[in-house]
């Protein structure tokens, strides 16, 4: 098993001023360039770290948030490429739909591949409902554009005898040709979140990484099964390196200890649905009938615990979202049992995204968290 | 109901009432709540309705995107149906694909009437022309589109919720950049060559009154009719004032010149 550290690179000192709406409106004001100059460089040393713990990385990108100062997720990833020499790289994932300029993703991809000397995974994601509006992307043409910008994407990186054509539907281009091309054969290995069967499908269909993201005990089972069945129908070998998983990870000397860092991070699901209404459901992002019945819905957005019973997300406590599977929490040994409890319930897990930073917790038990984890827990996963 | 084939695609078109010819372009929105408006202007004319391609429930073509594709689409209706000489009523969307067709071909157009219509934008590109209804609150929506009383969603069907889910995409599908309007319109307006009759809500929050004024200008000879105490939808909030509006006005008076 592989293990991934993410952050969002937030902004928690924003979060009491800006209650309960955390996106696309907030005003900017509110973020201090200071305090977020400070921040920026906590996180990527949090990250680089990770290079000699043996954990790789994984940023994602999302606009105009207090919950994510990712706003480009190429920059991180190319500090990093940098200051790393061994882990790797994983972008979960780059919005393409929300990306006006196809041939620049592969171009900003390909870069930070030579630059690793071929150490990228790249991601290709729809992007949360909510992220249209700072995009201006079409919600209702968007699945559509996000596999014209796969197609495109990979005819790039993958066309080396000089320029084509491709004059499709959202994207025009008359001499595609990148410089440089990955560094990696035929292209950096593709990854794709679901959360749910119907897109597990398709990723199966194409046998590229698939991610789900925080899905717990109910809903990740069916995910993965619909996958492999894709995949297997599609003549893809399928092993557990096609399978990652996003979790909240809290580790340390003792339950309580491991437990009050997962407590913290885990305001990254408390605040993710701190957004107003309207951005939640933007038209044709979903089909109709599911839309349809979300504009009377007032129900807040809950977890499902492994009794079939659910808890609201917003006020979760650690031992919901533990019960869950969406945390793993208290000393090395309790979260090796729960990770590996969590993988036999699936079937197998080749890659744990572990959420390592997230809220209020301080740099130094971050550090400590990944530093225990990567001594205690990670040589005990590498061989599932 | 007709099913009309035509230009590859197959339009549902709502043929009812007795008179000379009305082309009815409905807006975005709540269909089932239009059926009495609809019935009224069928006691004058007899109306052609057809769904607008998307909101029908039925997926577009690949390379039927913007609003001039339903325009011409619904040239060829008219041709179709034979209609010699025809009114236009257009509301909202409705009335943006009216004015496409009009600029473009006014020659089986006998007047054209417009409720609060969209497509057209004349102010400068940090102002909105058409409020960003997809950013606002559910609250601040209904209080933009609607004077008094928004409908209930809470009393619609599943089925009608579905439509408004649906009818929001499609607005999207069609209009979502450059936002609710063709850049190029503003300038061929002069091309209309039939009497206009405006009709705009007082309290039309998403697209206000000024912007009914100024489209007037531009129109030549276009008549505006400003009704208080509605929204943008005035045939459902003021629906008794507004139908006399458009009896009393220059559709009514093109189709008496055209007879029975």
């Amino acid at each position: 098993m592989q293990v991934w550290h993410f952050s969002e690179m937030a902004y928690h000192p924003g979060w009491e001023e800006l209650g309960n709406s955390l996106r696309n409106v907030i005003p900017s004001r509110v973020y201090d360039p200071k305090v977020g100059a400070d921040l920026y460089h906590r996180y990527l040393d949090e990250w680089a770290m990770c290079d000699e713990l043996g954990i790789n990385i994984m940023v994602n990108e999302h606009h105009a948030t207090a919950t994510c100062t990712t706003a480009v997720c190429t920059v991180p990833m190319a500090i990093l490429a940098r200051e790393t020499k061994n882990i790797r790289l994983l972008c979960l994932g780059m919005p393409i739909a929300n990306r006006m300029d196809a041939v620049r993703v592969a171009e900003e991809y390909a870069m930070i591949d030579v630059i690793s000397r071929g150490r990228v995974e790249m991601g290709f994601v729809k992007g949360s409902p909510f992220e249209v509006t700072p995009a201006n992307s079409n919600p209702a043409t968007l699945t559509e554009r996000f596999w014209e910008a796969h197609d495109l994407i990979l005819k790039a990186m993958t066309t080396h005898d000089g320029p084509f054509n491709w004059e499709g539907q959202h994207f025009q281009y008359r001499q595609v040709n990148i410089w440089p091309r990955p560094y990696q054969e035929p292209h950096p290995p593709v990854w794709m979140t679901v959360s749910s069967p119907g897109s597990a499908k398709l990723v199966g269909e194409k046998g590229y990484v698939v991610a789900s993201l925080n899905t717990g005990y109910a809903s990740t089972p069916t995910i993965y099964n619909t996958y492999r069945t894709a995949a297997e129908a599609a003549g893809h070998d399928v092993g557990s390196d096609r399978f990652a998983y996003l979790a909240i990870v809290g580790v340390g000397e003792t339950e309580e200890e491991g437990r009050r860092r997962a407590h913290q991070i885990l305001d990254y699901s408390r605040t993710t649905p701190r957004v107003a209404r309207q951005f939640w459901f933007p038209p044709g992002y979903a089909p109709a009938d599911v839309t349809g019945r979300m504009l009377t819905a007032t129900d807040p957005r809950t977890i499902t615990l492994r009794d079939g019973s659910k808890a609201v997300m917003q006020t979760g406590s650690v031992d919901d979202f533990v019960d869950a599977g969406i945390a793993f929490a208290g000393t090395p040994d309790t979260v090796y049992d729960q990770i590996k409890e969590f993988h036999d319930h699936v079937g197998g897990l080749g890659h744990l995204l572990m959420m390592g930073q997230g809220g209020h917790i301080s740099h130094e038990d971050t550090v400590s968290n990944l530093t225990l984890f990567s001594k205690e827990v990670l040589p005990r996963l590498q061989p599932l | 109901m007709e099913r009309i084939d035509i230009a590859g695609i197959v339009l549902d078109v709502d043929i009812v009432g007795e008179g000379p010819p009305m082309l009815y372009l409905h807006p975005e929105h709540y269909a089932h709540l239009h059926a009495s408006f609809v019935d009224k202007l069928a006691k004058r004319w007899k109306i052609y309705a057809p769904r607008h391609p998307g909101f029908d429930g039925q997926n577009p073509p690949e390379n039927f995107r913007r609003v001039e594709d339903i325009a011409y689409l619904y040239l060829d209706l008219v041709e179709r149906l034979g209609l010699g000489s025809v009114t236009m009523l257009g509301a909202s969307f409705g009335g943006w694909i009216a004015l496409e067709m009009a600029v473009r071909n006014s020659t089986r157009l006998n007047a054209l009437g417009l409720i609060a219509p969209l497509g057209v934008k004349l102010g400068s590109r940090e102002e909105r022309d058409f409020e960003d209804i997809f950013a606002l609150s559910d609250e601040d929506a209904a209080r933009a589109l609607f004077a008094v009383e928004p409908p209930d969603l809470n009393a619609f069907s599943d089925d009608q919720l579905t439509a408004v889910a649906r009818d929001r995409q499609f607005v999207c599908y069609y209009a979502w950049k450059p936002f609710l309007h063709n850049p190029s319109l503003a300038r061929w307006l002069h091309r209309v060559a039939v009497p206009t009759h405006l009709i705009w809500g007082e309290n039309d929050g998403f697209v206000r009154r000024a912007h009914g004024q100024k489209l007037a200008a531009r129109i030549p000879g276009a008549r505006l009719d400003v009704i208080p105490g509605a929204g943008h939808y005035p045939q459902l909030e003021r629906l008794d004032e507004t139908v006399e509006l458009i009896f009393a006005g220059p559709c009514a008076k093109a189709g008496a010149k055209q007879g029975g």
